[in-house]
């Protein structure tokens, strides 16, 4: 199959690229920057741009959507704009080229309305309740997506959790940064449950989503690890994984969040060059427990995680280690 | 002649309509209005509920009818569930059945006649009700409150069409010795009756209030719906005041009719029942059961008088349809050859398991007590009788002898064979004499644990209904004080004073001197119910758990098969269940000096002086009391230490003892056996295992298979099969002896229990799918056999864990992780929904930790290793919490609820 990748100089869209190519096909990259991802042709361009977007669409049998703005803050517009108004050109786009598949990559917290999720599968997306405008764009999206799946166009959407992995530039990077700084606490106790993805997880499942969007499209798919583990757990093993030190103090979960809210704010109004220490949305993603029942999604998508948290957190210390030693 | 005055309003008349559309619950659909011509004349419109058009609509054929009939002051609403759950089986294929659901004339939507309707004319409305319907057989009636009357009245009228009868909490009878119930007295009340019912919503708020939990405010209205003013409540009123409340009422008679009437019914019957009634006491079921014995009972402890409300009533009675209604009436349990009728008849025992031929002579309990009745020999010794006496010492002569007389005696002061007598009587000389006397009469012996607790203890000493209550002062006080029912017999001689404020009728030696010359009626059958034995409650409510003579005497040949004790074997009985077989072993045997409430209180010593005292070969303990005979072993002197090196053999039963511990205690008895049982109070001794057992089962390669506590092999007499799980952790195999099959456990053997006591549905499940025409218990633990046989439990029922990639049972990975060197004991447990649930370890550390929290990492890293399943995560608790009767099981389902909090974010509280 000829696949066109949207959003490929990202950390997840990267490795999916790579994972599509491996699996035997020719794959075409659309974004602002190179990908540089070997063996794929770059078509360079913005997904907000109509005219760019129906150049990349012509001629491919599927498309991988990845490109969207996944910031914590942000104006609101642009959330919209790149996210729902990019997924909206690119269907229209592809509807005009007469593709026939497309996989729409979404987030879990879509259906996500702030408390706990402990063992569902993936609920239906829900704009009014999502938390924040990522979340809340990613759900009008992922509305739109699967409202466009037709015989014509065969669309699934998935939503992979918290990916992250050696060279991840924001969830990973972040919480190192913070850690090695000493500004990272650990909101509440530390137990609630969270699952997260391994990024090679995460780029196989979307890959055999590609291979299953006939199939099983009009569905959501959360794609998680199977492996939840208490926050401060996940924390440590980041920490311990790139040598620093563990977050060693403890912010109330109720305190993080009001104050993520008042920070936020502020950062809206005068934004610094780093993102804000706390928002609303990451405070509750740490301090209430996410994990998912992953049955219907393995089997529906003839995938399973091929490498474990504690493989994966062994390859994170690898990375850190050959990165030291470079340095 | 009574008669009572009703408001004018009362009579005001108005016709049938529907109920108003909205009530939750209620299919507008299911409405009716008949015009029904009366055998008096007039004419009446009837509301009722009825599915015929649903089931019609589905194309299905009604296999019977139900005619369900409501009391006061509700109307068919209250049947709601059941046309529903009816119409849905119909729907998925089930048989259909077909419900009619009335509201009785001058009560809900039906027509407002304005004339009395008293019990007579609302029989006679009922039937000319079903003659206008053209309702053929089969029927089976279902009624609540006053409609169980009414219903009960169509039943002995229609025997043509009638298939069964169904009840809920209601009552046929008023014994004349007792008062009404309260709550319908003050109804009665002069200047109370027209207010209360009629004018005011008094009576119909206070039975809405009886809700268990309260009746939400859509509900509660929905009750209130035909009774919004005072003109429509004149039924509520004429119900009241049609009350029987003695033999002079005008109702009188057809009460007494109908009571009498449903005597000769032989249909099917179930009674389904909320103790927790103000009006309709367990009094009442009493009754209906002496007149329906062949009846299915089951009590919903914790339910009401609004049982409708407070449990699936609808699902069960639809079970017991699908189980009972049109299979051909059961014969009548044949009555044993006796001459009086009996008053308590219990169901057909089921055909007795295999039994090999040298088990198979029945020996009645009391045989010992017969045979060696002229024998100067030692029965029974009592270290500690009473308060600073000594050693106690009752030949089989005289032992024999107190036996029939108190057995004479307490036939002579009423107790029938039959008759229920609650025994809260400590283990002593006394206890046994009074035990044995009853078991020779025939009287059925309810026992119920202290360790239950008072609370416990009430609601099982209330459930199980005794006619008698034999007790020492502490308990005969209790039962004072919480109103248990029955006669009361004390064992020791009160003064006037206490006797009368305790309301005891008898002393101990009263009955003696009563029974001294008094010939003993006919011995019970080995079929008769001989005992109600209370289970230990650390898993719900106690439940009464019913022996016959037959099978608690194979209860102790199982015990003479496994352990050698018979004829003269010297016992020292400190474990109650087993202990009190004695006698009936032909064992002498010897209560040590303990407290028996608190097992844990008998000492080395204690054990040692018994042992001397009857030379005693087999020890009978608890695991408490074996943890301190252990833990006071320094104590011993060396006549000790040979009196203890003569015992050949001894065990711990009533919970599974440690590797350790056994091999300390069997330390100090090095001539003896080590032995520690798998049973229940429903099956008394399954399985057996001996110290070297344990030790060889552990180096076995078997161990290494789904994990658990090897409990060892069956007894002889004893079958165990494994019904396997499902991925959703229900048992649904074939009951089967594969080895390595990770099921419910389930057993037979001569000595299991015969059913429960009024818990139908239990019995049902606990004999869901067995081999037909046996008798099998499903014992509730999950557990698997190796290949040599060899039984290992892994766990309750509810506590399986079903995760993503199959079913986890708990105590395997709990032992691996409580070998751990800084782990003290662990609990494993699911959380999240059912199939797709984590595990989680909560461990208690060496030393304890100070407080709740995830564990450090290095532990948690531990667990992870030796678990054997993926864990989500490692919890540390100070203190885990324990069952208090046992004090050594954990409470795995209140973990689970802790631990899920705990790992969704909510505060670190103690589990």
């Amino acid at each position: 199959m000829k696949v066109l990748v949207t959003g490929a100089s990202g950390f997840l869209g990267r490795a999916v690229a790579a994972a599509v190519i491996d699996a035997g096909h020719e794959v075409r990259c659309f974004q602002r920057r190179p990908s540089g991802v070997p063996g794929a042709t770059d078509v360079l361009g913005s997904i907000t741009d109509p005219v760019a977007v129906a150049e990349a669409v012509t001629g491919v049998d599927a498309i991988v959507h990845l490109a969207a703005k996944v910031s914590l803050t942000g104006r609101p517009a642009e959330f919209e704009a790149v996210n729902v108004g990019g997924t909206r050109t690119l269907l229209d786009a592809a509807r005009a080229a007469e593709v026939p598949r497309l996989v729409f990559v979404s987030s879990p917290s879509v259906a996500h309305a702030g408390t706990s999720i402990t063992g569902s599968d993936a609920l239906p997306a829900d704009p009014a309740h999502a938390r924040g405008d990522y979340a809340r764009t990613k759900a009008s999206a992922e509305l739109l997506a699967l409202a466009a799946d037709s015989p014509e166009l065969r669309v699934v959407a998935v939503r992979p959790h918290l990916v992250w992995g050696p060279g991840d530039t924001q969830l990973i990077a972040r919480i190192v940064e913070r850690a090695r700084a000493g500004r990272l606490p650990l909101l509440g106790h530390g137990a609630a449950l969270i699952d997260t993805t391994y990024i090679d997880n995460a780029a196989a499942a979307i890959a055999a989503a590609l291979e299953r969007v006939d199939a099983v499209h009009g569905n959501a798919y959360v794609i998680t690890n199977g492996e939840p583990r208490p926050v401060a757990e996940l924390l440590a093993g980041i920490c311990a994984a790139a040598c620093v030190p563990a977050p060693a103090w403890r912010v109330p979960a109720s305190l993080a969040r009001a104050a993520g809210s008042v920070i936020e704010a502020v950062w809206r109004v005068a934004p610094g060059d780093d993102e804000p220490p706390m928002t609303r949305f990451l405070a509750e993603q740490l301090s209430t427990a996410h994990w998912f029942d992953q049955r219907r999604t393995r089997s529906d998508l003839h995938w399973t995680p091929a490498v474990s948290l504690d493989e994966g957190l062994s390859r994170l210390a690898e990375h850190y280690r050959s990165a030291s030693a470079s340095a | 002649m009574v008669s009572y005055r009703l408001p004018r309003t009362a009579t005001a008349l108005a016709p049938a309509s529907v109920p108003p559309s909205g009530l939750p619950g209620l299919d507008p659909d299911w409405s009716r209005i008949v015009d029904v011509a009366q055998s008096d004349g007039g004419t009446h419109a009837w509301h009722l509920l009825d599915n015929a058009e649903q089931l019609a609509a589905l194309g299905v054929e009604p296999v019977g009818t139900v005619l369900c009939v409501h009391g006061n002051p509700t109307w068919s609403y209250l049947w709601r569930d059941l046309v529903a759950q009816a119409t849905e089986a119909a729907a998925a294929g089930q048989p259909a059945w077909r419900i009619i659901a009335v509201d009785q004339l001058d009560m809900g939507f039906s027509e407002r006649t304005g004339a009395a309707r008293p019990l007579a004319r609302r029989v006679q409305d009922l039937g000319d009700l079903t003659n206008t319907l053209g309702l053929t057989g089969p029927v089976l009636t279902f009624g609540h409150d006053w409609g169980g009357v009414v219903s009960l009245g169509w039943a002995v009228d229609h025997p043509e069409l009638l298939a069964g009868v169904m009840l809920l909490n209601t009552a046929i009878h008023q014994n004349e010795a007792e008062p009404i119930p309260a709550p319908l007295r003050l109804a009665l009340a002069r200047g109370v009756l027209g207010t209360g019912t009629v004018l005011s919503t008094a009576f119909l708020d206070t039975t809405l209030a009886l809700g268990h939990p309260g009746l939400t405010g859509a509900v509660k209205s929905g009750y209130r719906a035909p009774y919004r003013t005072a003109a429509r409540r004149g039924g509520i009123g004429g119900f009241v005041a049609d009350i029987p409340v003695d033999a002079d009422h005008d109702s009188y008679p057809e009460l007494d009719r109908i009571a009498e009437g449903i005597r000769a019914l032989e249909v099917p019957a179930l009674m389904l029942w909320g103790p927790q009634d103000p009006i309709f006491s367990d009094g009442y079921l009493d009754d209906l059961i002496a007149r329906l014995p062949h009846a299915d009972v089951h009590r919903f402890e914790g339910a009401g008088h609004l049982i409708i409300e407070d449990v699936d009533y609808a699902g069960a009675a639809l079970t017991w349809l699908a189980a009972n209604a049109l299979v051909e009436p059961a014969p009548l349990v044949e009555p044993a050859p006796v001459v009086e009728p009996d008053p308590l008849v219990e169901p057909d025992p089921l055909v007795e398991p295999v039994e090999t031929p040298a088990d198979a002579q029945y020996q009645p309990l009391w045989h010992y007590l017969d045979e060696l009745q002229n024998s100067d020999e030692t029965a029974l010794i009592d270290m500690a009788p009473g308060a600073g006496a000594g050693p106690r010492v009752v030949s089989w002569r005289l032992l024999s002898r107190r036996v029939r007389e108190i057995a004479a005696g307490l036939h002579q002061v009423g107790v029938r064979r039959g008759d229920r007598v609650s025994l809260l009587v400590p283990p002593s000389a006394d206890l046994t004499a009074v035990l044995y006397a009853c078991i020779r009469l025939g009287a059925i012996v309810v026992v119920a644990d202290a360790g239950l607790g008072l609370t416990g203890l009430t609601r099982a000493v209330r459930g199980a209904r005794p006619d008698h209550v034999i007790g020492a002062v502490p308990g005969l006080m209790a039962a004072r004080a919480l109103g248990w029912p029955g006669q009361k017999i004390s064992i020791a001689r009160l003064p006037a004073a206490s006797r009368r404020a305790l309301g005891v009728s008898y002393a101990l030696a009263d009955l003696i001197s009563l029974g001294r010359d008094e010939e003993l009626p006919e011995p019970p059958q080995p079929t008769d119910v001989a005992a109600v034995l209370f289970t230990s409650g650390s898993t719900g409510p106690a439940k009464g758990v019913v022996y016959t003579h037959g099978q608690l005497a194979a209860v102790s040949r199982a015990l003479h098969a496994q352990y050698g004790v018979g004829r003269g074997t010297g016992l020292v009985a400190g474990f109650a269940p087993f202990a009190l077989l004695g006698p009936a072993l032909g064992a002498r045997s010897v209560t040590p000096d303990m407290d028996v409430t608190a097992p844990k209180t008998l000492t080395a010593t204690a054990v040692a002086a018994a042992v001397a005292a009857i030379d005693a070969t087999v020890v009978f303990l608890s695991p408490a009391a074996l943890a301190n005979v252990v833990a006071t072993q320094d104590e011993l002197g060396p006549a000790d230490h040979a009196a203890l090196a003569g015992v050949r053999s001894f065990l711990s039963a009533g919970a599974p003892v440690s590797e350790p511990l056994l091999a300390s205690a069997a330390a100090l008895m090095p001539g003896a056996s080590a032995h520690t049982p798998y049973g229940m109070t429903e099956g008394l001794l399954m399985t057996d295992i001996t110290l070297e057992g344990i030790r060889a089962a552990a180096q076995d390669d078997v161990a290494r298979g789904p994990g658990g506590v090897c409990v060892g092999t069956p007894t002889a007499t004893t079958r165990v099969r494994i019904s396997a799980l499902d991925e959703t952790g229900a048992a649904v195999g074939e009951l089967s002896e594969t080895a390595g099959v990770t099921g419910e456990i389930v057993v037979s053997a001569p000595h299991v229990k015969n059913h429960y006591d009024k818990l139908w549905l239990t019995d049902l499940a606990a004999t869901r799918a067995v081999t037909a025409g046996e008798r099998w218990h499903r014992t509730g633990d999950v557990g698997h056999l190796d290949a040599a046989g060899r039984l290992w439990v892994e766990g309750r029922m509810p506590h399986v864990i079903t995760t993503a990639l199959g079913v986890v049972t708990p105590v395997g990975p709990e032992i691996a992780v409580s070998a751990l060197h800084d782990v003290a004991r662990s609990a494993a447990v699911g959380v999240g929904p059912a199939g797709s649930q984590q595990i989680v370890i909560v461990v208690e550390t060496v030393p304890p930790a100070a407080r709740v929290g995830l564990a450090e990492p290095e532990l948690a890293e531990d667990v992870r290793m030796v678990a054997g399943h993926p864990v989500a995560a490692v919890l540390v608790v100070p203190r885990l919490p324990t069952d208090i009767r046992h004090n050594s099981k954990i409470d795995r389902t209140r973990l689970a609820r802790w631990a899920h909090g705990i790992l969704t974010g909510a505060r670190l509280s103690q589990p």
